[in-house]
């Protein structure tokens, strides 16, 4: 058997396994950052609860607000979805629209990361001395049993989480920063393809590999996610969640 | 297609440098890694050599304090990342696809982009001895590495150039994982894979899972000497021990990643110069795939002094105990695979052979501080330099040497001197021994390592001397070597096509290859394919040489991948960048960096929009 001539594009290539080398090499390139995020949420956990000083998980995280941008986050993986089913459908106009929510849901998630971090770090604690209004978190019976002395009223405390604050802090904004970055490299790659997508024959229904490479990508950042959400903030907040 | 951002026309048969700057042929992309690596590994060589000369005697004051602890770190550094590793590298890239029967690599310009980035990574931290280099040791350990204790940019030389490194080798790994699982040719299933292609592969899977985890420490500890983190500050409650985790999770696999392709080696030259088929061809696969998976549980073995307690030394004193019997099932396969073969003691043979006997000293060594009270007299002091260089040194160097000389015939295309090359042999073996084998007694006899010099009359003085002197036949051994083959590359008998009589793919087509390594892609019947077909048609040998087989007339229409400077592109933006975080206040903040990733983001884009061929250039279009 003769072969004449190396195939050209990634899609033509005949390959021992019928995989394509892109997409195996996608696969490889996920499973070293499996372990690159492994060994980030392996320090987050090693120093849970090591923290000397507050603010703690519990005096800054928004169940809320963060449950919003984990559920647009997880929603944008399902227009990602649509997208690249559109794409092989040959749906050029649906596929756009689809690429393009994708985007716009990546930027909103990184929107509330931006918001989450400024309100994180700009963290302020009042406690009236008096009479309390809630029960105190182990962070502000600390300022309590600190600050309220005899003559003192309420206490008024610049509690903002900086990296530099305590090892809660140096933990959390490496590893979700380090997340954030992925999703922001996303939101270009989607972007790009996106752009892409209005020159002719560079993204056809039959050439949908840079989609569906990016769509792996998209989901493996989504799970990682989950992954962080359940580990850092939930059970950050109910700790025997 | 046009390109964008920016067009440049595309290189078109570049000659002279060009050729060399702009080529994505795995071979030449080989023998680049093979020649940077082996001229890093002489600079590793002489910080070793002024460290010997320093310690020849008691009291000697011949480098300072500060300058022996940069020494040994950058010497550790440059062996294991700029020497042993590129090595393999080379043969990676060389060997691989013309192993498996095909004609690149599954990502030419991806490999192409390892190698300048390599060399990066290689330029940054050698030019880092300007101006004062690492000293914290190769490993790093915090606090060593904070800012309070290190301001100067030693470290961040050392950080950055291993992040560097690690993306170069990440790239080469998932291409030669794409490359060994897709582009087998016909017939060449996973256990007809040569022994050579089945280690590197593991080696590539150990390095895509291992080095993340050394650029999450790297990161962390970035972070905390730019922007005051907490990582490994004790005062903020941070933890030394959690960077000797990451280190050493990342650093026991690293061990397998060099010395793997080196067992590869010589499982491929044991074979040809015993006439015989490797013996337990199946247990050898297996044994270094179990190496390779049992290498993740042992990485505590390198902290049993930290104090983890009874429970995890015990732990971890039993599986290092354990790892030590796939290595032996390897050994008694060598031996197995010698054992009433037809001997022929040539160079290569000999080098594999000093590799199985110096290996095994290392080896025992380790089973020694396998053991955790044991290891505990032992820590720190020159038994354990003993033990790592005659597992490197006698171990992988001394397969990569023989790996030199058996596949010189291929890469150059021309037969070295067999007498120099054994003379070559017999200084090395006797040199490593008598720099080597005294750093047991001195280390039993409780010599710290690191110091930059020791009191007389400590019962030292007689071994270290003996040390010294053996560094300078080893440094003999490489003159001859260098002479050898480089005097033989430019006017050595022209080699041809088999000239060991070789069992594997490679030896198949002409010395040196063509630049499609295969005119027709084989089919591939049996492991040791080319063995078999010479057994079946004797005259086929004769074939390649005489050029009938058709592979010196033109290309035959064969499209090869084209040459590009893109993969250049973005390394030479890495690089810039790279010293933009190390000089981030160079004209404004992070000015240098800023430009390195505008230049890298530039390559990236144009990269991925340049088609593989152009289409106006290939006929299938």
């Amino acid at each position: 058997m003769s072969q004449t001539h190396t195939p050209i594009h990634g899609e033509e290539e005949t390959t021992s396994t019928g995989l394509n080398h892109r997409k195996m090499l996608m696969w490889a390139f996920l499973g070293s950052d499996c372990m690159f995020f492994g060994a980030l949420i392996a320090t987050y956990l090693v120093y849970q609860g090591k923290s000397l000083v507050g603010p703690y998980p519990i005096d800054v995280f928004d169940i809320p607000v963060t449950s919003v941008s984990t559920f647009v986050l997880l929603m944008s993986s399902m227009s990602m979805v649509l997208a690249y089913a559109a794409l092989t459908k040959g749906n050029m106009k649906v596929f756009r629209i689809w690429m393009a929510s994708t985007a716009i849901m990546g930027a909103t998630f990184i929107g509330f990361q931006i918001y989450e971090f400024s309100s994180f770090s700009n963290h302020h604690v009042h406690i009236d001395c008096m009479n309390q209004s809630h029960e105190l978190t182990a962070y502000e019976q600390e300022l309590y049993d600190s600050g309220c002395k005899d003559g003192v009223d309420h206490i008024d405390s610049d509690s903002g989480l900086k990296p530099k604050t305590n090892l809660f802090g140096t933990t959390f904004y490496t590893l979700t920063g380090i997340h954030g970055a992925h999703v922001s490299l996303g939101v270009i790659w989607l972007l790009s393809i996106l752009l892409l997508s209005f020159k002719k024959g560079v993204i056809t229904p039959e050439k949908n590999l840079d989609v569906d490479l990016a769509a792996l990508y998209w989901h493996f950042v989504d799970i990682v996610w989950i992954v962080i959400f359940t580990v850092i903030y939930l059970f950050g907040v109910f700790p025997g969640f | 297609m046009s390109t964008f951002p920016i067009s440049i026309p595309r290189p078109t048969n570049p000659t002279g440098v060009w050729n060399w700057i702009t080529t994505i042929d795995h071979k030449k992309i080989g023998i680049m890694y093979g020649i940077t690596a082996f001229i890093l590994f002489i600079s590793g060589g002489i910080e070793a050599t002024l460290m010997r000369i320093q310690l020849a005697g008691p009291e000697l004051d011949i480098v300072s304090a500060a300058i022996y602890n940069q020494l040994f770190t950058m010497h550790g550094t440059t062996m294991i990342f700029l020497a042993i590793m590129p090595l393999g590298a080379a043969f990676f890239n060389f060997l691989i696809p013309l192993q498996i029967g095909a004609r690149d690599v599954a990502f030419p310009r991806l490999n192409a982009f390892s190698y300048w980035t390599f060399l990066a990574g290689a330029l940054m931290l050698k030019l880092s001895w300007i101006g004062g280099a690492t000293d914290a040791g190769w490993f790093g350990y915090a606090p060593l590495t904070s800012i309070d204790q290190n301001p100067g940019t030693g470290i961040d030389f050392w950080i950055i150039s291993l992040q560097i490194l690690g993306i170069a080798s990440l790239a080469a790994a998932f291409n030669f994982i794409v490359t060994i699982i897709n582009l087998r040719a016909p017939g060449m299933t996973w256990m007809r894979l040569p022994l050579f292609t089945w280690m590197s592969f593991i080696t590539a899977i150990l390095l895509v899972l291992a080095f993340p985890i050394i650029t999450v420490a790297l990161i962390e500890l970035t972070l905390d000497r730019y922007f005051a983190f907490n990582f490994f500050s004790v005062a903020n409650g941070g933890s030394v021990v959690l960077w000797q985790h990451l280190f050493w999770v990342f650093g026991h696999p690293e061990v397998y990643i060099l010395i793997l392709p080196a067992m590869g080696i010589v499982s491929e030259v044991l074979p040809v110069f015993s006439k015989k088929p490797l013996f337990g061809y199946a247990t050898v696969v297996l044994a270094g795939a179990i190496i390779a998976f049992m290498g993740w549980m042992v990485w505590s073995h390198h902290m049993f002094t930290v104090g983890l307690g009874p429970v995890a030394n015990s732990v971890f004193t039993i599986t290092t105990m354990l790892i030590a019997v796939p290595t032996g099932i390897k050994v008694f396969n060598w031996i197995g695979t010698i054992w009433g073969g037809s001997i022929k003691l040539n160079t290569p043979m000999l080098f594999s052979l000093g590799f199985i006997a110096m290996f095994l000293i290392g080896g025992l060594s380790g089973v020694m501080h396998a053991v955790s009270a044991h290891d505990a007299q032992q820590q720190d002091t020159y038994f354990v330099p003993a033990h790592i260089h005659y597992v490197l040194f006698g171990g992988a160097i001394m397969a990569i040497m023989s790996g030199i000389y058996y596949w010189f015939p291929k890469y150059s295309g021309k037969m070295f001197n067999e007498r120099e090359g054994k003379l070559h042999f017999w200084l090395m073996i006797i040199g490593q021994n008598l720099t080597f084998f005294p750093m047991h007694f001195v280390g039993l006899d409780g010599m710290p390592r690191r110091i930059y010099t020791y009191a007389e009359g400590m019962g030292w003085d007689l071994w270290n001397g003996i040390s010294t002197l053996g560094v300078f036949i080893l440094i003999a051994g490489f003159l001859v070597m260098i002479n050898n083959l480089g005097r033989h590359w430019r006017n050595g008998p022209i080699a041809p096509a088999d000239p060991w009589d070789a069992r594997t793919l490679e030896w198949s087509i002409p010395s040196p290859p063509p630049e499609y390594n295969f005119k027709e892609i084989p089919i591939v019947k049996a492991l040791d394919d080319w063995w078999i077909t010479k057994q079946e048609n004797p005259e086929k040998v004769a074939s390649i040489d005489e050029g009938s087989v058709g592979y010196s007339d033109g290309n035959h229409g064969i499209h090869m991948p084209q040459a590009s400077y893109w993969p250049l592109v973005v390394s030479v933006g890495i690089l810039i960048a790279a010293y933009g975080v190390v000089f981030n206040n160079f004209i404004m903040p992070w000015f240098l960096a800023g430009i390195g990733l505008i230049i890298s983001f530039i390559g990236v884009y144009s990269w991925s929009l340049e088609p593989v061929n152009d289409p106006d250039e290939s006929s299938s279009h």
